[in-house]
């Protein structure tokens, strides 16, 4: 058989990092990269005798997730213990939501190369993520670092939906982009505010029993998530092509081997000992606190995109890739109202900033220049200060150290010739030095044209204004 | 004169005028546990040095309570101060912040004495489960000043302190104060903060105060109430002067007596003297009912489902990792938890670790956990019921008077009957003083429980003053420390 022959079944949990300022259960910063052990109190660290005190914006930021992604609001959770014993766990449990989650049965619609489909969304609960382990160089052993315990997560749990890898990349891209518009996690992977685990298994079509499944940890970007399930399914084909079963295991993704290993025995299956956490009381939610989160929630990305669409006139796919990420479509708009040109703003992110950030593996959110200075950039375009080439390197120098880009192309020299005098006199330099493209155009080849104007630039390193280069060699050539 | 001998309300009365200053006070105190804590053993850490420094610091008359000295248990975090829960495990540690209770107490001005004895994370009804050292009853020191806060209440009975703050959660507040003839109240659960107070069974805990009488008791209990937003269990029942509940008065008042705390188990001179004590207040014009609280019968195993499920998972923070015992010689991860737990908890605390895990785990939680959160439901709604009809329901608060040092501690099983009066109070979250009301055929102190609805603290004080007003058991009895 091949793979052709197989079915391949994905779920997903995904673990959001909320962008609240405080803790879950104590008032200690959450700001990623403080030096270790500085963002601690005697809450966070599990000293004997403290108690955790819940902090009401989580529950506002989990209800909002909730209610983005189409799912019903339990009125009466609670949070409970997940007992395991781990030094980057300093209560020796978790406090989480095991029968009782915020919200529950939603979904997200993606759209794939297939056409459109609802991924079904079990659940969304509220829990605390654990602190740090580092591995000490000198000393041989292992430092935790607490800072990171008690920051506020979400989980979101989907249904196994996933049918294809682009439908779980897509997905994955989605909820980023809705849970960034919500404004309630800066979903920043690298920082590891936004991770996901991948459960995989395969069944012969046909077949309506699931497979064994295998869960799958660590990968920290959409590249690697992508790579690791690809490794996974074909891995699981060929133990079953070559009549073997898969195992019930956690497995790890190591990015440098391109490889997945098992993470934990069997023998070490967990009993968390989930019950209710008696130092909590149940959080009860009036139908009037969802339906003011409800009414405050802001514009999503499919309303968005519609709104491009209609106002201006975007394509579709151009409107898709602005509204993938809240923080672009920002961009975008703010941009655009710097400089009234929207069209070179779209073109600018679209094409230049799209494929640097490719390139980068950079994250919208992650992109140093402001709106004003994308928008001062075009501006400078449009007033034919600069040449869209000599733009390029304006962009590239803002990604690099970002500043006003009027600033930029003075310190550079990058202002664009436009004196028509100095135009003339390299125009006439130019024909002078390439009497065979004169040739060729007065031989009806106009292509030459664009060969001169090339030679121009190449003189100027860019700096002389190409519309008057193109009027002026069309002139002189004609006479 | 002898200082230690006065209840605080009549060392505030000689503070005022004059009588005594601060500093005499505290030095008697100092001479009073200099004499007799070889014999008792009540205190892990004695702050005597510390406490007169503090003494001559306190201007006289700045505040009510202002210099006046306390005993804590030691599983109430005390900033710099060891809190050890009378284990290995913590044997070393000393807290970085103050437990809300030790705030309170510390913004009056008041003078800690010590940490007091107990048995291991208060698990235990006799306080011979310390790590540290064995409590003796002061009346009889070979007997056991009952526990889990044994030290509080027999440092309490020796005048070694004027008053202390224990906690209760399954009786380890009410069974000492009865073993050792003082006075014991565990508040209604949320009345005062939790927060500091070394977890043993978080939905069950509660502290509360040992003191020589019940007015006592009323203004202690003013220094620790009240609603506090670190402990998110706790309940604003706004300000309230629980001295003002203390009135002679019972006549008509409704005392109801559950006909199951008298049977089987409760020794016949316990039953006699509860008798005595239940027709004095008929004396005084109070109605009296018998009536049946059946569930009480499941309450004990409940008790002990609940408080191991709870302590299993808020002990798994004692790991060998940060702040606690680690074992010298353990190699890697594993061993670090497997070797440092084995060493540094003692053999009921590893009981119960092992009974509440056992409790919890998949195929058994429905079985045993979620079963008795259920009955927990009934034994609050037939509390309720009764309390539709009394204002308080009285019973003994152990079912023997002290016992014997080793009589029970091998035997868990008759150890944790010890509690059999008590921990149905814990398991409705209601408040429950217990007074001395005699002593039987040996001298020994006899203790009663007032059981009162949620938040009627006032009541049980009001019933409890009563009696202890009519009857003057300190006048007529004390502690012979009889070796």
């Amino acid at each position: 058989m091949s793979r052709e022959d197989y079915e391949i079944v994905m779920g997903l949990e995904v673990h959001a990092e909320l962008s609240t300022k405080t803790k879950i259960f104590c008032s200690c910063p959450t700001a990623f990269g403080a030096a270790p052990n500085t963002q601690v109190c005697p809450i966070c660290m599990a000293m004997p005798g403290t108690l955790p005190v819940l902090n009401e914006k989580v529950v506002e930021y989990a209800v909002k997730a909730g209610l983005a992604t189409n799912c019903e609001i339990e009125r009466n959770s609670k949070n409970d213990r997940k007992n395991y014993f781990y030094p980057d766990l300093p209560k020796a449990y978790q406090i989480s939501q095991y029968d009782k989650p915020l919200c529950k049965k939603g979904y997200i619609e993606i759209e794939t190369s297939q056409g459109k489909k609802k991924i079904g969304i079990t659940r969304i609960h509220i829990e605390e993520d654990a602190g740090k382990l580092n591995h000490d160089e000198l000393g041989g052993g292992s430092l935790v670092d607490l800072n990171r315990a008690g920051v506020p997560l979400i989980e979101i749990v989907s249904e196994p939906d996933f049918r294809t890898v682009e439908e779980v990349d897509t997905y994955l891209k989605k909820l980023k982009s809705i849970l960034e518009y919500i404004e309630v996690s800066d979903c920043k992977m690298q920082e590891g505010s936004y991770r996901a685990d991948v459960n995989v298994s395969i069944r012969k079509k046909g077949e309506t029993k699931l497979g064994t499944r295998t869960e799958m940890k660590n990968m920290n970007s959409f590249r690697s998530i992508t790579r690791a399930l690809e490794y996974e399914i074909n891995r699981q084909i060929d133990v079953v092509e070559n009549g073997g079963i898969i195992e019930q295991e956690t497995l790890r993704w190591d990015e440098v081997s391109g490889k997945t290993f098992s993470m934990r025995d069997k023998e070490d299956a967990q009993d968390y000992r989930y019950f209710p956490e008696p130092d909590l009381v149940a959080i009860n939610l009036s139908e009037e606190y969802i339906e003011r989160i409800k009414k405050d929630l802001p514009e999503m990305p499919e309303s968005r995109k519609q709104r491009y669409l209609e106002e201006y006139k975007l394509s579709e796919k151009d409107a898709g890739i602005l509204t993938s990420s809240k923080y672009l479509s920002d961009l975008f708009e703010k941009a655009s109202e710097v400089c009234g040109n929207y069209k070179a703003v779209n073109n600018w992110i679209i094409s230049d900033i799209s494929r640097i950030l490719n390139e980068t593996e950079m994250d919208p959110i992650e992109i140093p220049f402001d709106a004003n200075q994308l928008g001062k950039l075009v501006i400078l375009i449009d007033k034919g200060t600069i040449s869209s080439s000599i733009g390029k390197k304006v962009l590239e120098e803002l990604f690099e150290n970002p500043r006003d880009p009027e600033d930029i192309i003075k310190e550079k020299g990058w202002i664009q010739i436009s004196d028509e005098g100095e135009i003339k006199q390299l125009v006439l330099k130019i024909i002078e030095a390439n009497p065979q493209s004169v040739a060729d155009f007065k031989a009806g080849k106009d292509r030459a044209i664009g060969f001169l104007v090339g030679q121009a630039m190449k003189e100027t390193k860019g700096k002389a204004n190409p519309q008057m280069l193109n009027k002026m060699f069309a002139e002189e050539l004609k006479k | 004169m002898d200082i230690t001998e006065l209840t605080v309300h009549e060392l505030l009365e000689k503070l005022k005028t004059k009588e005594l200053t601060i500093k005499e006070i505290n030095e008697a105190y100092a001479k009073r546990i200099e004499e007799k804590e070889k014999d008792v053993d009540a205190f892990v850490t004695v702050l005597t040095e510390q406490a007169l420094e503090q003494a001559k610091q306190v201007p006289e008359n700045s505040g009510e309570l202002a210099g006046i000295p306390i005993g804590i248990k030691d599983n109430i975090c005390t900033k710099g101060i060891k809190t050890t829960c009378s284990s290995k495990m913590l044997e070393n540690f000393v807290s970085p912040y103050d437990a809300t209770v030790m705030e309170k107490i510390n913004s009056k001005g008041m003078i800690t004495l010590g940490k007091l004895n107990m048995d291991e994370f208060a698990m235990g009804g006799s306080t011979e489960y310390s790590y540290f050292k064995k409590t003796k009853n002061p009346w009889d020191l070979n007997r056991v000043p009952g526990g889990s806060s044994g030290g509080s209440a027999a440092a309490v009975a020796a005048n070694m302190v004027p008053w202390a703050l224990g906690t209760d959660t399954g009786g380890s507040i009410r069974q000492p104060a009865s073993l050792c003839g003082v006075v014991g109240l565990k508040p209604t659960y949320g009345l005062v903060s939790r927060y500091g107070v070394v977890a043993f069974a978080s939905s069950l805990d509660q502290v509360g105060t040992f003191t020589k009488d019940v007015e006592d008791c009323a203004i202690l209990l003013n220094v620790i109430a009240g609603k506090d937003e670190k402990d998110s269990t706790s309940v604003d029942v706004g300000e309230k002067d629980y001295t003002k509940a203390l009135q002679k008065d019972v006549k008509g008042l409704k005392i109801g007596v559950p006909k199951e705390f008298y049977g089987e188990g409760i020794n016949p001179e316990v039953k006699k003297s509860l008798e005595q004590a239940i027709e004095k207040y008929k004396e005084m014009g109070a109605e009296i009912e018998e009536f049946s609280l059946d569930i009480a019968n499941y309450s004990l195993a409940t008790y002990y489902i609940i408080a191991c499920a709870e302590a299993s998972s808020n002990l798994g923070r004692f790991d060998g990792i940060r702040y606690t015992y680690r074992a010298p010689e353990a190699k890697n991860l594993k061993e670090i938890y497997k070797k440092s737990r084995s060493e540094g908890f003692g053999a009921e605390v590893k009981r119960r670790i092992i009974l509440g895990t056992y409790v919890l785990s998949s195929g058994y939680y429905d079985a045993y956990y979620k079963k008795a959160q259920q009955v927990r439901t009934l034994v609050m709604n037939e509390f309720n019921k009764a309390f539709e009809k009394y204002d308080v329901i009285i019973t003994p608060t152990s079912p023997t008077v002290a016992f014997k040092i080793g009589e029970k501690s091998s035997n868990p099983m008759e150890m944790y009957l010890a509690d059999i009066c008590t921990v149905s109070v814990n398991i409705a979250g209601l408040p429950g003083i217990s007074i001395p009301c005699g002593v039987d055929s040996q001298g020994l102190p006899i203790g009663m429980q007032i059981i009162g609805n949620k938040f009627e603290e006032e009541k049980i004080l009001k019933v409890a003053y009563a009696f202890e007003q009519e009857t003057n058991f300190r006048e007529k009895y004390k502690p012979q420390f009889k070796k």
